[in-house]
């Protein structure tokens, strides 16, 4: 199964705004900016995160997969579910 | 325990308010539910609700000196009474009766303000002397036992706590923006701020001397640790000399004429207490313990090693999630201010057991970790004090791993979630709050949840440096780990552990708490320890461990140390959570309180429910405490109120009334 990019960028900031920011779309953040950084999670919230791309996405998420360069932004998330699903 | 309140008029002279005074009374019963006294006269009218443990026949209260010129209201203990007593005498004072109170009023007549310097103890109290027309009002040095007051309507009052000041209906009930953003900064206010609008809390080691000419107030003690340590002395050597000084506070602190139990965490806390308790009694000697359903919280196995290792009858009271959430209602209308974890409701529970089982008295561990360096935190500040010298280095972070062997997330690769987490602030390290920038930024994390309103109400509050004005002369000389120890004292031990988890859950069931760590000997003793001897690399406590060695199972010393926590969020979105929590986060019922945002509290609320099995964020889970508690606070203290049933103390065993008699006092039973 292949994802676009544009749907999958858009079904994550509609999770991050719906789970992390409870609504508030006053809290802007770039495709770009550091979760982690920006305080839009914590280290558990990025279980979470995990959870929701397993099962959204129906992609598994290995130990070895969960560094930030792949979960840590919107940015990196695209590419990594868009690899994922090219597998 | 006790619970005192009262009023000093504070121009001229009006006739005393009694039906006040036995609503204040009423509504802190629950502290001394014994007996129940007062004192009135034109100037000054004083209270006391009483737990008899000292001098069961004669020492009730208030009480005056000699002459009927001095009178007090005394919530507490002075433990070195008995030996307070022969000086005074020697000085010419005569006692009538075997109280620690009396000591208080003959130690105030000879040494004036200065008497609070004399006293090992756990107090707040008033003292209404009637020659100098002065009310004078002081609290213990760590801050165990409360006091609350207000200046209104031309009155000085003051109460145990707010819930008496609050009997008189013109005394307005509003939250304060900046005592909440301290709340949810620090976890707790610092004094004289607190959760409501115009009601003020005497900090821990002041007195005040309220007149007609003013109100002035003074710190008599605080924590002070040197800028060099006298590094010529071994561990051993410091390890004996503590020993020694917690046997003799402990001696001291099973002073009473009721038996004293203790409370058992499974910790090393609380078993050394209750271990040297044993070795140097032979009364039979009871331990109180809180055993969770859910196991990730559970101590009991090494509460039993204990308990039996020590041969005490042991209690046990079983908590779960519904238990929490079923007090929770209480734990609030006691704490007076909200919370960002349930851990206080537990301890609710326990005191509960306590009462049930017939004592008023129990020892308990708290302080140890503050003075012997035992949190987490001061590991943290150690780590990351030593990684702000070189800041781009790849290995220095790479301690913080140790820190949490146990973490869930430990198998996962998260360093880098981690070090995110603790690079916050890495560079201020001359900031007086360096060690607790991690756990500020992630408890302000909730004040996403203002609403826009309370915002900009909040916005000038700089909560930050709400401890500020607290910090003795020389603080930035200290070395980082006793500036993060002095911090953790008056900020969470003070303000919370003592506070809401402390005094108010053991005293809402007539129960007083005891701390023997917290004697001043052995936290000045503390202070001159080096901090390596504390904290020896990452090894915590470790002169105390020393010190308690061959006297504990190795099970206890050895044991990596759990921090004590209960269930959060999920005991409140279980199916058969109670109604109350529906209530209190509807739209309509945020909305009214104007602290949060209604939508998403909403959304907090739906995705707590749907995780209510998972494992919630650090943010969701202290979110949702932290509002839930908040809005449990603005229903009981400022919406129904005045609609709650008020118990009244209708037997006041000592009433005395110099408003209708002119000629000495008397004393009338109604």
């Amino acid at each position: 199964m292949e994802f676009e990019a544009g749907k999958i960028r858009s079904e994550i900031r509609a999770f991050i705004v719906d789970s992390y920011l409870l609504g508030d779309e006053s809290v802007k953040f770039s495709d770009s900016d550091s979760f982690m950084s920006c305080g839009i999670m914590d280290s558990m919230g990025i279980l979470e995160l995990v959870a929701f791309l397993e099962q959204h996405f129906g992609v598994t998420v290995t130990d070895d997969e969960m560094l930030p360069t792949n979960l840590d932004s919107v940015e990196s998330l695209v590419s990594f579910i868009r690899s994922k699903s090219n597998c | 325990m006790c619970g005192i309140a009262g009023y000093f008029q504070l121009e001229g002279t009006r006739p005393p308010d009694k039906d006040l005074i036995v609503k204040m009374i009423s509504l802190i019963r629950h502290r001394g539910p014994d007996e129940f006294g007062a004192f009135l006269d034109n100037k000054c009218v004083l209270g006391h609700a009483r737990l008899s443990i000292i001098d069961l026949s004669t020492g009730q209260q208030p009480l005056c000196n000699e002459d009927e010129t001095v009178w007090i209201a005394f919530n507490g203990e002075i433990f070195n009474y008995v030996e307070l007593r022969p000086v005074l005498e020697g000085l010419g004072h005569r006692f009538r009766t075997h109280s620690d109170t009396e000591v208080i009023v003959h130690a105030y007549e000879q040494w004036d303000r200065e008497c609070v310097q004399h006293f090992n103890g756990q107090f707040s109290f008033a003292i209404y002397d009637m020659n100098k027309r002065t009310l004078f009002i002081a609290r213990d040095r760590m801050g165990k036992r409360p006091l609350f007051y207000t200046v209104q309507n031309g009155r000085f009052y003051f109460a145990s706590e707010i819930k008496a000041l609050f009997a008189d209906h013109s005394i307005k009930r509003e939250l304060d923006a900046e005592g909440l953003d301290q709340v949810f900064t620090w976890w707790t206010c610092a004094p004289p701020k607190t959760a409501f609008g115009g009601i003020a809390e005497l900090e821990s080691g002041s007195y005040m001397e309220i007149s007609e000419i003013g109100i002035s107030t003074a710190r008599y003690w605080s924590m002070e640790y040197p800028d060099h340590y006298d590094d010529s002395r071994s561990v051993g050597s410091w390890a004996e000399e503590v020993h020694a000084l917690l046997v003799d506070s402990i001696r001291l602190r099973l002073r009473a004429d009721v038996p004293v139990g203790v409370y058992l965490s499974g910790g090393l806390d609380s078993s050394a207490i209750a271990s040297l308790v044993r070795s140097f009694t032979s009364n039979p000697l009871e331990s109180f313990s809180i055993v969770f359903g859910d196991s990730a919280f559970d101590e009991s196995s090494n509460q039993r090693l204990m308990a039996k290792q020590l041969g005490t009858t042991h209690h046990q009271v079983q908590c779960n999630y519904e238990d929490i959430a079923a007090c929770f209602p209480n734990v609030i209308w006691h704490t007076e201010r909200p919370i960002l974890r349930t851990a206080p409701a537990p301890m609710y529970l326990l005191s509960r057991l306590v009462n049930d089982a017939g004592f008023k008295v129990v020892l308990t561990g708290e302080g140890s970790d503050e003075i012997f360096g035992g949190y987490d935190i001061f590991k943290e500040t150690k780590i990351r004090y030593f990684w702000s010298k070189n800041p781009n280095s790849r290995s220095r972070p790479l301690l913080l791993k140790r820190l949490y062997p146990t973490l869930p997330l430990s198998k996962v690769r998260f360093n880098y979630f981690l070090e995110e987490f603790y690079k916050e602030g890495l560079t201020e390290t001359d900031r007086y709050y360096f060690s607790h920038i991690p756990r500020i930024k992630a408890t302000s994390r909730i004040k996403d949840f203002y609403d826009a309103d309370f915002k900009s109400k909040s916005a000038a509050s700089d909560s930050m440096n709400a401890f500020a004005h607290m910090l003795p002369l020389r603080f930035a000389q200290w070395h980082h780990v006793s500036r993060a120890q002095f911090i953790e004292a008056k900020s969470l031990l003070s303000g919370y552990l003592l506070s809401s988890q402390g005094d108010r859950m053991a005293a809402a069931n007539a129960v007083e708490g005891r701390y023997p760590f917290l004697d001043h000997r052995v936290i000045e003793l503390a202070t001159r320890i080096p901090p390596h001897y504390k904290l020896f690399g990452l090894k915590e406590k470790w002169v105390l461990k020393k010190a308690m060695h061959g006297a504990l199972p190795e099970a206890i010393l050895k044991r990596p140390k759990q921090p004590y926590m209960a269930p959060d969020s999920r005991c409140f979105t279980q199916k058969q959570a109670p109604g109350y929590v529906k209530e209190l986060l509807s739209e309509e019922k945020v909305k009214e309180a104007g602290v949060f945002n209604p939508t998403m509290v909403g959304k907090l609320h739906e995705k707590c429910l749907r995780q209510s099995q998972g494992q919630m964020s650090f943010r969701d889970n202290m979110a949702f405490m932290g509002i839930l508690s908040t809005q449990m606070l603005v229903d009981q203290f400022i919406e129904k109120f005045n609609e709650r049933e008020i118990h009244r103390v209708t037997n006041f065993n000592v009433w005395r009334d110099f408003t209708t008699i002119c000629n000495g006092h008397e004393t009338t039973k109604n």
